[in-house]
């Protein structure tokens, strides 16, 4: 009966979202008068989740999970929702919880919403808040089907600590059949932020005149901790990769604190960025529509701003350390 | 090769979004609609398959008659026959339900969707296609070969991208990337009026459950005005993001 999560990790460690995700079925385990559940996938230490509310975690060691596989994860999840009798399961919104929710939510014929930005509005009937209209706007979805599967959007409820640890059990899932799709490489600057993990983007627009001005934006993102972006014409003409790419077509960045720099604000990119929570715009023209969207704003160029606030971040980190 | 390409009809994206009926509704007044934007992407990459590798292209759209324009667009950037399943796309697994029965029907070895439709964000209706029919299933897609049954796609993943082995039938979540934005294509006349003449068909609905309803939509709390600070006072900017916003 217990709120069944999947703790995402990445070589063995949990990842931000993990504790996220816990911290927010907490809640919903409490509402429910029930206890929550993790899944942890190939984890090394799952210690950490009991600090973030959850009472029991399945271990399940297996080296054929060692490449995410959409298919594999969606049947180990569905098999833990099985012997849990789990009603609600909760995952992130990154790239791999978003591939593999539409296919756990198919083989427990669940209900699934995507993008959830708070607690449910009410458990019975189930009924939660979603993003929608790429943030122009938000959806309440009832989820009518017997067991609910919600995708949490990142940093839309944040870390809740709870006093309490989790007790472990080996959990056995054997992978059965041709999973049809295999990893043959992987691709990933792993020491930089990833957008979908970061805190705080740092982003970029055509304001910057050229690629070979990135690196006051780069900077300015390894003082804050975080990940660099960019706008659609940007990576349209190639400066910076299609990944860097924020906007409608492109990430959305739910983000505590967004950073644009020679962004104008078209309408698609504000879109994409609107629900990060605090967002500053760096910009020479003061009728930039970015203004209207942002908290803070400098009118001014960004060659002379961009490094003083580098300046003045450095300073602020040495006296705050 | 036998390809489907799932189209969604969605407000353009510059579009300002209303709702009406009480909020349960969205407000179409007004608004312009386009093939959504992550679906045309795969409908280019569609295309080259066709050209290059004799592939066959059908576009899909579950909706009612005020689709048809959409689906008349995808025809005339080139591809060969439309369905239009005719029922109101009132949730996720509704959708892939009509979805499932069209590729059953029409023995598709592909099936292109965009990763999310940009209006309802849903951003399920490839997976779920994809284990109803329990086929190989590639979302987040940002590059796709196939030669014979064996294809190549290239997923993105957070902070990176990563190379998969997978063969047909697939059902591939597609988005910007699967080909460029300067290779998308805008109707000639000749595609135009070509396009006119292919056939668009209408088949009913099957009958299929939902798992979720839309009970309410809001719009975002109005934005208070941005607080301006000068160029030369920097720290003052880093004292509000400190102490006002505490962000760092």
């Amino acid at each position: 009966m217990s709120v069944l999560i999947y703790t995402e990790s990445e070589g063995g460690k949990l990842k931000k979202a993990a504790f996220e995700v816990a911290s927010y079925a907490k809640e919903i385990a409490q509402s429910l008068g029930t206890t929550v559940t993790a899944v942890a996938i190939n984890v090394e230490d799952s210690s950490a989740l009991g600090t973030y509310g959850v009472d029991k975690v399945l271990e399940v060691k297996n080296d054929a999970l060692n490449n995410f596989n959409a298919k594999a994860y969606a049947d180990v999840l569905a098999k833990a929702v099985a012997k849990e009798e789990a009603k609600v399961v909760v995952v992130s919104s990154s790239a791999d919880s978003k591939y593999l929710a539409p296919l756990m939510a198919v083989k427990l014929d669940a209900g699934y919403v995507s993008n959830a930005v708070s607690l449910p509005e009410s458990t019975a009937p189930f009924k939660v808040k979603r993003m929608a209209f790429t943030n122009k706007g938000f959806n309440i979805t009832e989820i009518t089907t017997d067991i609910k599967v919600i995708g949490l959007s990142s940093n839309a409820f944040g870390l809740k600590e709870n006093t309490g640890a989790a007790t472990s059990e080996a959990f056995e899932a054997t992978i059965e059949g041709n999973l049809g799709v295999e990893v043959t490489a992987v691709d990933k600057a792993t020491d930089k932020v990833s957008i979908a993990d970061a805190e705080v983007v740092v982003s970029g627009g055509r304001g910057l005149k050229g690629p070979e001005n990135w690196g006051m934006i780069e900077e300015l993102a390894d003082i804050l901790g975080a990940a660099t972006a960019c706008s659609k014409p940007v990576s349209d003409m190639g400066w910076r990769p299609h990944s860097e790419h924020v906007g409608q077509t492109g990430k959305p960045v739910a983000t505590n604190l967004y950073i644009a720099v020679g962004i104008s604000g078209a309408i698609q990119h504000l879109a994409g960025i609107n629900s990060s929570k605090v967002k500053v715009v760096v910009n020479s023209d003061p009728e930039a529509p970015f203004f209207k969207a942002a908290d803070y704003g400098i009118v001014g160029d960004a060659f002379e701003v961009v490094p003083k606030l580098i300046e003045k971040l450095k300073e602020f980190k040495a006296n705050n350390a | 090769m036998k390809i489907l390409v799932c189209i969604s009809h969605v407000p353009d994206t510059t579009s300002k979004i209303n709702f009406t009926d009480n909020d349960t509704k969205f407000d179409t007044n007004g608004v312009q609609f386009v093939i959504n934007p992550n679906d045309e992407f795969g409908l280019t990459r569609a295309m080259w398959f066709k050209e290059k590798q004799g592939a066959s292209v059908d576009v899909v759209n579950v909706g009612g008659a005020e689709t048809e324009p959409t689906l008349r667009k995808a025809l005339a950037i080139g591809a060969d026959s439309a369905i239009r399943v005719n029922a109101e796309a009132t949730d996720g697994l509704f959708v892939a339900k009509q979805l499932a029965q069209v590729v059953k029907d029409g023995g598709y070895d592909l099936v292109i969707a965009g990763r999310e439709s940009i209006d309802y964000n849903g951003g399920m209706v490839p997976g779920l296609l994809a284990g109803i029919l329990d086929v190989n299933f590639v979302n987040t897609c940002i590059g796709l070969e196939v030669e014979g049954e064996a294809a190549t796609a290239v997923r993105e993943i957070d902070g990176g991208k990563e190379t998969l082995a997978t063969k047909l039938p697939l059902v591939i979540g597609g988005q910007k990337g699967l080909v460029e934005e300067s290779d998308l294509r805008i109707p000639n006349m000749r595609g135009i009026m070509m396009a006119r003449k292919k056939p668009l068909k209408v088949v009913e609905a099957t009958a299929a459950s939902e798992a979720t309803k839309s009970v309410q939509f809001e719009k975002p709390a109005p934005k208070g005005d941005v607080k301006l600070v000068s160029p030369d006072n920097i720290d003052e900017l880093v004292d509000l993001l400190h102490n006002e916003a505490k962000v760092i």
